[in-house]
């Protein structure tokens, strides 16, 4: 493990044309990484992830996708995102090739990826259209019934980021609060980044809390902030205003590039992100 | 519609689900109406309901309702927060859940929903937001509900894509395909309930709103809809339903308009 400035991490870590899940499921949202990796600029990426929020629509939008693996992409509460929409349906900025599952499908291929097997299995996809459109999607017939499960193969990123609560000064990385497929999607990938909220001398880890243990962890990078506007149990709350405001923001590509440039290029790291917003009203900024 | 009732379609199709939850029952639930619905049960004739949000959050009781399927109040109020995996595999393939709710951007006669894509898979008229959770809650809930509001382009003959499985061709396919739960037992639209009927699993109106008359239901129909041998009418929205109802959403308004702090 080592503990990196966030630009360094993505720097050394991330390349053009990778697999990589930065996963999430609204909570714990790694946006500050997302937004490194649009300001170093990395393309062709095969984006992975359950729930493309705002943070994928961004990375989309601003031309760092080539293709996503996902199973729900929506604002949440909210409606479309408008840039996933604008690639699949206009091809803006570019083309994205989309690979979809079902929630249950990705957790299950998560979890086969980080228990070393080839393919992940459940009762699902049967009688609709996803498995027509998904050629991963098969069956195997049970060795004891003769039922036929449903597989999907092993999802194993080149890289998966996350954001978390705390790490302790070894790296080792507590996450609380909703905790989506975060731990299967760290156990698939080849490397593990970490931005975290804190560093502390030691982790005040509950005995049965979701620990990564610093020799899983590549890098960790102290990023106070690094998930709003999504949210760090414990430290702040979803800025579900933001939300709100991101339909009218991303509906217009002009808009859409607008926030990107004052925002996430024009500012140097995620602290000049912050304050980017006026503190009082940030979902209302543009 | 022509509207001078006491209360908005949104507010009676809420009532209506909200009334077929029971004490005690273990409710998968999804964001907007079904979540207003089973806090509203909750709120009133069903304290002991279980709600499970499909972020890992079971017996949730938020005060507002989420804008997400996992804000932390969500997280704050359950009984227990469990990881995604779990969710799908123990929770709900386990056969824990007795309802699951569903909405969708269309319906056919045997309850097949689209929510992926309006026109054709590889280029989109409208790309929607995708299953997410629907279809293995289609398949493992005991019995699902679906709510969804009624027009000639949701209510269709054929759907553009069959993201979550009602009774595939009806006349005891479903039965036959192996799925564990019973399917959609009840649609709730704005004009009425819909279920399925007996032998051939084709939806029909079985009781419909005040204010709505069969026909309007029919023409709002993109199939020639079924109806029962009588179409009952479904009790308004008493006074407690609707105060509770609307006090939940002012909280909710309230809390979700209020910009968090910015985290520095």
């Amino acid at each position: 493990m080592a503990l990196l400035s966030l630009a360094d991490a993505i720097g050394e870590h991330v390349r053009d044309g990778q697999t990589l899940a930065l996963e999430g499921f609204t909570h714990l949202i790694p946006f500050a990484a997302g937004h490194e990796i649009i300001r170093q600029g990395r393309r062709g990426l095969h984006l992975v992830r359950m729930t493309p929020d705002l943070v994928y629509d961004q990375m989309i939008g601003a031309g760092c996708a080539r293709a996503l693996t996902f199973s729900w992409g929506g604002n949440p509460g909210v409606g479309s995102l408008h840039r996933l929409r604008d690639a699949v349906e206009n091809g803006w900025p570019q083309p994205l090739a989309l690979r979809e599952h079902s929630h249950a499908g990705m957790a299950a291929a998560y979890t086969a990826g980080a228990s070393n097997l080839p393919f992940g299995m459940l009762r699902g996809y049967d009688g609709t259209d996803l498995a027509r459109v998904n050629d991963a999607v098969r069956h195997v017939s049970c060795p004891y019934t003769g039922e036929s499960l449903a597989t999907v193969p092993a999802l194993r990123p080149d890289v998966t980021i996350l954001h978390a609560q705390q790490a302790d000064r070894e790296g080792n990385v507590l996450l609380r609060g909703i905790v989506g497929a975060q731990k299967e999607a760290a156990l698939a990938a080849r490397k593990l980044l970490v931005t975290v909220e804190e560093v502390g001398e030691k982790l005040a880890a509950p005995m049965n809390a979701i620990v990564l243990p610093h020799w899983l962890v590549t890098a960790i990078a102290r990023v106070p902030g690094g998930a709003w506007p999504s949210y760090a149990q414990g430290y702040y709350a979803r800025d579900n205003a933001f939300y709100l405001a991101w339909d009218e923001i991303a509906r217009d590509r002009t808009a859409f590039t607008r926030w990107i440039e004052q925002h996430v290029r024009g500012t140097a790291d995620h602290a000049a992100f912050l304050r980017s917003f006026p503190a009082a009203a940030p979902a209302v900024a543009s | 519609m022509s509207d001078k009732r006491p209360w908005t379609p949104d507010e009676m199709m809420t009532v209506a689900a909200a009334r077929l939850l029971w004490d005690g029952c273990v409710c998968f639930v999804g964001i907007g109406l079904p979540s207003a619905a089973a806090n509203l049960a909750r709120l009133t004739h069903a304290p002991g309901i279980v709600l499970i949000y499909e972020s890992g959050t079971i017996g949730t009781r938020p005060s507002v309702l989420p804008l997400s399927i996992g804000d932390g109040e969500l997280a704050e109020t359950a009984t227990a927060v469990v990881p995604l995996p779990e969710i799908f595999a123990y929770w709900l393939q386990g056969g824990r859940v007795d309802v699951g709710f569903l909405g969708a951007a269309q319906i056919d006669r045997f309850a097949n929903l689209n929510s992926t894509v309006i026109g054709d898979y590889a280029r989109p008229k409208t790309r929607l937001p995708g299953a997410g959770g629907a279809p293995e809650i289609a398949t493992h809930a005991k019995q699902t509900f679906v709510l969804l509001k009624q027009s000639p382009r949701s209510f269709v003959p054929k759907l553009d894509f069959r993201t979550s499985v009602g009774f595939l061709d009806g006349h005891g396919s479903r039965a036959r395909s192996g799925a564990p739960g019973k399917g959609p037992q009840v649609v709730i639209s704005d004009y009425g309930l819909l279920k399925p009927e007996p032998g051939s699993d084709e939806l029909r109106l079985v009781a419909r709103f005040e204010g709505v008359s069969v026909d309007a239901a029919r023409k709002a129909s993109g199939w020639p809809l079924k109806l029962a041998d009588t179409v009952e009418v479904v009790a308004a929205p008493g006074d407690e339903e609707l105060r509770v109802l609307r006090d939940l959403h002012e909280r909710t308004r309230l809390a979700h308009s209020r910009p968090a702090p910015l985290p520095v």
